[in-house]
């Protein structure tokens, strides 16, 4: 299962400036994985050690937000990395 | 002799070399610009090794690590967490930012400790590549008791972890709320070591534990002498004693002796530096009456004097936040600090006189020195 990946600009240090690649994966949980075996220490950055979402990422498939890593992920979809801050 | 000033700030790390004679600086970086870095820490085992402590606004905590003085880095291929727990992990511990690093031992090579908010212990065997959290302190059955995780809507701090020169199963640790914690057996098994320390924000000001140690450190040659700066004083221990005294005491009643940084001439462990900011009514935390003067003593805290030569003498009101102050090992130690106004202040006759060197950086956190 192939997807495409959005990623924010505070993420592409990881991916070597793309902005847009694509992952494996069945579930969010398991896209995730995929981008961290090929860009080491990427999840962590966005991901807790308890699999929380951190407070200033946002995940989106497509249009929809998702809240739980568990949530499926189809071929052809377009998973969005969001970095969301506020303040200087 | 080359001195570099590793500078860790809210928007990135910076670094100042200078000469032997530490009168022209040169700023380098910024590196890692946007990362909130806390720390940035030379390892005195291997003088090419850089560790640093750095986090972003949108980006969870990591650590960087740098083998040839700082020119490249790698990140941590296993940053500092907690231990991954399946009951309630809505509510356990996560590593929100490595706030600390400190070498270990002269004779562990490549050991690393460092310290988190939430509070949390962590521990490096490989020169900082891979983080293991620390069980007997991050799971003591008393650490809810010691570091609730809400004793401020932060979380408590964990900072000032010190290594016995004498003996690496000795160190202390300190956590900002909670107090001071000793371990003799390598990190098994801790114990607070705060008696004498007041905590007058509690309801009960006289408790083993709670207290709020701003920076506590060991001197270097006589590792039995420890200074705390605390949110309520400024305090010696001479061990094997156990109740700290307050030195604080002895500074001006219209200054107080409450700050956040504390440091120690190198080789005199009866001379000390601090800098006092303003801990009255609502916590302005700015140098007092803004007049930003350094405090030193020669004799172990029975006599400070104020060293503001060079300093601004009225209207300036900033901050130096507890990593952000250091001295060098020099004979006549040379004297840093970093304001949270982003500039930095050189001393190179332990304190006697100061100049700025470095203007407009951004909010400064710490500043270390290396050879």
């Amino acid at each position: 299962m192939t997807c495409t990946v959005k990623i924010a600009s505070p993420l592409r240090s990881y991916t070597g400036g793309a902005a847009s690649i694509a992952a494996a994966g069945a579930t969010m949980d398991e896209v995730l994985a995929d981008l961290d075996r090929r860009f080491p220490g990427m999840r962590f950055r966005m991901i807790d050690e308890q699999d929380r979402i951190r407070p200033h990422i946002r995940l989106f498939v497509n249009t929809r937000e998702i809240t739980r890593l568990a949530e499926p992920v189809a071929r052809a979809d377009t998973v969005h990395l969001i970095c969301a801050l506020s303040g200087g | 002799m080359a001195n570099t000033l590793w500078v860790g700030t809210r928007k990135g790390a910076f670094a100042l070399r200078a000469d032997a004679r530490r009168r022209n600086w040169k700023l380098a970086g910024p590196q890692f610009l946007g990362h909130i870095v806390h720390h940035i820490v030379p390892d005195p085992r291997d003088p090419k090794c850089v560790l640093m402590a750095a986090k972003t606004g949108h980006l969870g905590p990591t650590v960087f690590r740098s083998a040839d003085r700082g020119r490249t880095w790698r990140e941590a291929s296993r940053p500092p967490a907690f231990r991954k727990v399946t009951s309630n992990p809505e509510t356990a511990r996560a590593v929100d930012r490595v706030f600390w690093l400190t070498p270990g031992h002269g004779d562990e090579r490549g050991t690393w400790f460092a310290g988190s908010a939430p509070a949390g212990l962590f521990r490096s065997d490989d020169g900082g590549d891979h983080w293991e959290p620390v069980a007997g302190f991050n799971d003591h059955p008393q650490f809810p008791q010691w570091a609730a995780g809400s004793a401020t809507p932060d979380g408590e701090f964990l900072h000032s972890i010190l290594v016995d020169p004498r003996d690496a199963r000795h160190m202390y640790l300190s956590i900002s709320i909670g107090g001071t914690f000793e371990t003799l057996d390598g990190g098994r098994d801790w114990a607070p070591i705060n008696l004498g320390i007041e905590a007058d924000f509690l309801p009960e000001p006289d408790t083993p534990f709670g207290q709020d140690p701003h920076h506590v450190v060991m001197h270097p040659l006589h590792p039995d002498r420890l200074y705390q700066q605390n949110h309520c004083g400024i305090y010696r221990l001479d061990r094997p004693a156990s109740r700290w005294a307050r030195i604080g005491k002895a500074m001006p009643r219209k200054i107080g002796d409450i700050g956040f940084p504390i440091v120690l001439h190198p080789a005199d462990p009866d001379t000390a530096w601090v800098f006092p900011m303003d801990g009255t009514s609502v916590w302005p935390r700015t140098s007092v009456g803004g007049r930003p003067a350094v405090y030193r003593t020669r004799n172990g805290g029975r006599s400070w004097q104020r060293q503001d030569k060079g300093l601004p003498r009225s209207q300036a009101w900033f901050t130096v936040m507890r990593q952000a102050m250091c001295a060098d090992r020099s004979s006549a130690p040379g004297l840093y600090f970093g304001t949270t106004h982003g500039e930095l202040w050189a001393s190179t006759n332990a304190g006697d006189s100061w100049r700025c060197v470095v203007r407009h950086l951004p909010e400064i956190f710490s500043v270390t020195h290396t050879a």
